[in-house]
C-alpha cells in the first residue's frame, strides 16, 4: 500500500460517554472491559483504541452490530462527536485541532454526509434540499440551483425539483440525500447506514447508483452498514467493529477466507460463499497454463463451478486483468473454498 | 406548648413596619424615577394613541374592507370572511364601533409587543438550559399571579392610563408565545439539525434556515394564544383607564345593566373567535408540506 494513498488516518481514537470520561480513559487503557466500565464509572465505552487508515478514492466499509460504535466512529470524522482522546488526520491535518470556524469551513468543503433516516429538511423542496450545502456557503442562488439541478438529474429525480420530501418514497428521499451530499463536491462522503432503511430491491438499486457514481467521481467513501452482503458488494475494504473495538480491517476476500475471530466467523456464516469468493482467493499460484478453460481472477466460485462442471478433471487457468497467468484452480480447491473456515483466533489485518 | 397550637409568627408591629418599609421604598422609587420611566414609555404611548385614532378616524367601510382582506389573506376561507363581515356589521349596528376599534388597537399593539419581546426570549431559552431554568419560574409567576396584584405597582409607577394598561395586558399575554417558541425550537428533529451541522451550518444559519421555519406552526400557536389572552385582559385593563369594550362591561357590573354587559361581552367573544379562526387557518397553511406527505 502506497503511503500517499492514505487520505484519512485515525490514530488511537477513544470515546467514552459519561461524566468521568478522563478517569475512565485510564481504566480502559489498562484493559477494562465495556461492562466493567459501565458498572464502575457509569460510563459507556463508545470507541476503544481505533486505528484505521482510509485510502483515497476507495470505499471503506465499517461494519458491526447495533451498539458496536460504527455510527459513533463516522461522526468523529466530521466532529459531530468529539473524541475523548486520539487524533484524526485528514490530508495530514489533525482535524481535532481545528477552531470552530475552521471546522465549519472543513465541513462545508471537505466532507458531506448521508444519513440513515435521510434527515432531509421537510420544509424545503427537493431543489432547496440538494442546494443546501451550497446555499450556506453563500453561493449565489442561481448557481446553487444550477448545480443542484445537475445532481438531481444525476440521481434520476428529474422533474421532482419542486416536490417536498414528504411527498417522495423512501428510496427517492435517499436519492435526494445522496444528491445533497454530492452537490458540495466534497472529496469525502460519509454514509451512515444510508441504505438500511430501504427495502431490499430499492437498496440494491441504490447500491448500484452509488457504484456507478463512484466509478465516475472517485470519492473517498466511508460507508457504515450492518449488512454483510452490502459490505461485500460495495466495499474495497471492510473494517469490523465490536463493542467499540476494531476486530478486523482488511480486504473483503480476506475477511471471508480468514475471519479474525468467532465474532467475524459468526458474521460471515450465513453468506453465500459461492457468490462472493473470487478465484484469486483460492487459486494455487502458478505461471504455467493449465489444461482447462481460462478465467479472470475476480470471477466468483459459482461461475467457475459452471465451467468446471463440464470438464471436472481439468484445472482452470486464472489470469489477472492484464491477461497474465497467475494461478490455477482444481475441483478440490473449489470444495475447500466453499467450506466455512474455522476462526484463526488471531487478529488478522492486512 | 403554645408554639405548637399557634404559629410563632412575626409580631404585629414588626409586620406593620415591614409592610411600611416596602411601601415607602417603592413610593420613593416611583417618585424619584417615575418621570423617567414615563418618559421611557412615551414613544409607546404616542404610537398607541396614533394607532387608536387611526382606527377610529378611518371611515368604517374602509376598516371593514381592510379587515376582510386580512381575514382572507390569513384564512383563505369564504365562511370565515362572511362571518367576519356579519360580526363587524352587527357590532357597528349595536353602537359599539368606537369601543371595538379602541380594543382592536390595544390588542394589536400588545400582540406586536409580545411577539417582538417573546420570540427572542423563547429563542434564548431554547439555546441554553440555564436561561430556560431562569425564565420558566418567571413565566410561572406571570401566569398565576392574580392580575390585580401587579396592577398595583404598575399604577403606582405610571398612574392610570393606556400605557399601564398595555403593560398589564402584556404581562398577562406574553408567557404562551415565549413558552411555545422555546418548545417549538426544541422539538425540531435532532437528525435534521445534525444534517445541517454536517454541512457546516453555523448557529444563525441553523436558527433561521432550519429551526425557526420548522418551529413556525408551534410558534404560531403561541401567537394565537397570546392574542386570546390579551383579549381576556380587556376588562381588567379598563379598570386602570384603558378605553374600549371593557369599560362598558365594567359599568354594567357596577350598575347591573344586563344588556350592556352582554352586548359588549359578546363583542369581545366575537373578536376572539375571528382572531382565533384566522390565525389558526394561517398556522395550518404554513405546514402545508406536512399535509400531503405519503405516510
Amino acid at each position: 500500500m502506497n503511503k500517499n494513498d492514505v487520505l484519512i488516518k485515525v490514530n488511537q481514537l477513544y470515546k467514552i460517554f459519561g461524566n468521568k470520561s478522563n478517569e475512565a480513559l485510564e481504566l480502559v487503557k489498562d484493559g477494562m472491559s465495556k461492562d466493567d466500565l459501565l458498572e464502575r464509572c457509569n460510563c459507556v465505552l463508545g470507541l476503544n483504541n481505533i486505528n484505521l487508515d482510509i485510502n483515497k478514492a476507495k470505499i471503506q466499509v465499517v461494519m458491526g452490530l447495533s451498539g458496536s460504535g460504527k455510527s459513533t466512529l463516522i461522526r468523529h470524522l466530521n466532529r459531530l462527536i468529539e473524541p475523548t482522546s486520539g487524533e484524526i488526520l485528514v490530508n495530514d491535518q489533525n482535524i481535532l485541532s481545528l477552531s470552530q470556524k475552521e471546522l465549519v469551513q472543513f465541513r462545508q468543503n471537505n466532507m458531506s454526509m448521508v444519513f440513515q433516516k435521510f434527515a432531509l429538511f421537510p420544509h424545503k423542496s427537493v431543489l432547496q434540499n440538494v442546494g443546501y450545502g451550497l446555499a450556506i456557503q453563500n453561493i449565489p442562488l442561481n448557481e446553487c440551483n444550477e448545480r443542484a439541478i445537475k445532481w438531481i438529474s444525476r440521481v434520476g429525480l428529474d422533474g421532482y425539483e419542486t416536490y417536498y420530501p414528504g411527498q417522495l418514497s423512501g428510496g427517492m428521499q435517499q436519492r435526494v440525500g445522496l444528491a445533497r451530499a454530492l452537490a458540495t463536491d466534497a472529496e469525502i462522503l460519509l454514509m451512515d447506514e444510508a441504505f438500511s432503511a430501504l427495502d431490499p430491491l430499492i437498496r440494491s438499486e441504490m447500491q448500484n447508483i452509488l457504484l456507478d457514481l463512484q466509478n465516475e467521481l472517485h470519492k473517498t467513501i466511508i460507508f457504515i452498514t450492518h449488512d454483510l452482503d452490502e459490505a461485500l458488494k460495495i466495499g474495497d475494504r471492510i473494517a469490523i467493529l465490536r463493542d467499540g473495538s476494531m476486530v478486523q480491517d482488511s480486504d473483503p476476500q480476506k475477511i471471508i477466507m480468514n475471519p479474525a475471530d468467532d465474532y467475524v466467523s459468526d458474521f460471515i456464516k450465513d453468506i453465500n460463499r459461492a457468490r462472493v469468493i473470487q478465484a484469486k482467493s483460492i487459486m494455487t499460484p502458478t505461471k504455467s497454463k493449465s489444461s482447462g478453460a481460462t478465467v479472470k481472477e475476480d470471477m466468483v466460485l459459482e461461475d467457475i463451478l459452471q465451467i468446471m462442471s463440464e470438464a471436472p478433471s481439468k484445472p482452470v487457468t486464472i489470469e489477472n486483468s492484464k491477461g497474465n497467468i497467475t494461478g490455477k484452480i482444481e475441483m478440490v480447491n473449489l470444495i475447500e473454498g466453499m467450506k466455512r473456515p474455522k476462526s484463526q483466533g488471531t487478529n488478522i489485518t492486512g | 406548648m403554645e408554639w405548637f397550637f399557634n404559629f410563632p409568627d412575626m409580631s404585629r408591629s414588626d409586620l406593620r413596619e415591614f409592610k411600611k418599609t416596602v411601601d415607602f421604598a417603592f413610593t420613593d422609587f416611583s417618585r424619584s424615577y417615575g418621570a423617567e420611566i414615563e418618559g421611557f414609555f412615551e414613544p409607546l404611548l404616542m404610537f398607541l394613541v396614533w394607532f387608536e385614532k387611526f382606527f377610529i378616524n378611518t371611515p368604517w367601510p374602509l376598516i371593514i374592507f381592510g379587515i376582510l382582506v386580512l381575514a382572507w389573506i390569513g384564512s383563505r376561507s369564504i365562511p370565515v370572511v362572511i362571518g367576519t363581515f356579519l360580526s363587524f356589521m352587527l357590532i357597528g349596528y349595536f353602537g359599539m364601533w368606537e369601543d371595538t376599534m379602541s380594543t382592536l388597537a390595544i390588542i394589536l399593539v400588545a400582540t406586536f409587543l409580545c411577539i417582538s419581546i417573546g420570540i427572542p426570549m423563547g429563542i434564548a431559552m431554547a439555546r441554553s438550559n440555564k436561561i430556560q431554568a431562569l425564565i420558566v419560574p418567571v413565566l410561572d409567576v406571570m401566569q398565576t399571579i392574580p392580575s390585580f396584584v401587579y396592577l398595583i405597582p404598575v399604577v403606582m409607577l405610571l398612574g392610570i392610563g393606556k400605557v399601564p394598561g398595555l403593560i398589564a395586558v402584556c404581562i398577562y399575554a406574553i408567557p404562551p408565545i415565549v413558552r411555545l417558541t422555546n418548545l417549538g425550537i426544541r422539538l425540531v428533529d435532532k437528525d435534521v439539525l445534525e444534517a445541517a451541522d454536517s454541512f457546516g451550518a453555523n448557529y444563525w444559519q441553523k436558527l433561521f434556515g432550519v429551526q425557526m421555519p420548522l418551529a413556525l406552526p408551534t410558534i404560531f400557536a403561541g401567537v394565537n394564544q397570546t392574542i386570546m389572552m390579551a383579549l381576556a385582559m380587556v376588562v381588567i385593563a379598563s379598570m386602570i383607564g384603558v378605553k374600549g369594550l371593557g369599560l362598558p362591561v365594567l359599568r354594567a357590573i357596577s350598575n347591573q345593566y344586563l344588556a350592556l354587559g352582554l352586548m359588549n361581552g359578546l363583542a369581545i367573544v366575537v373578536l376572539a373567535i375571528i382572531f382565533d379562526r384566522v390565525t389558526q387557518k394561517f398556522g395550518l397553511r404554513m405546514q402545508k408540506y406536512r399535509n400531503d406527505s405519503k405516510d
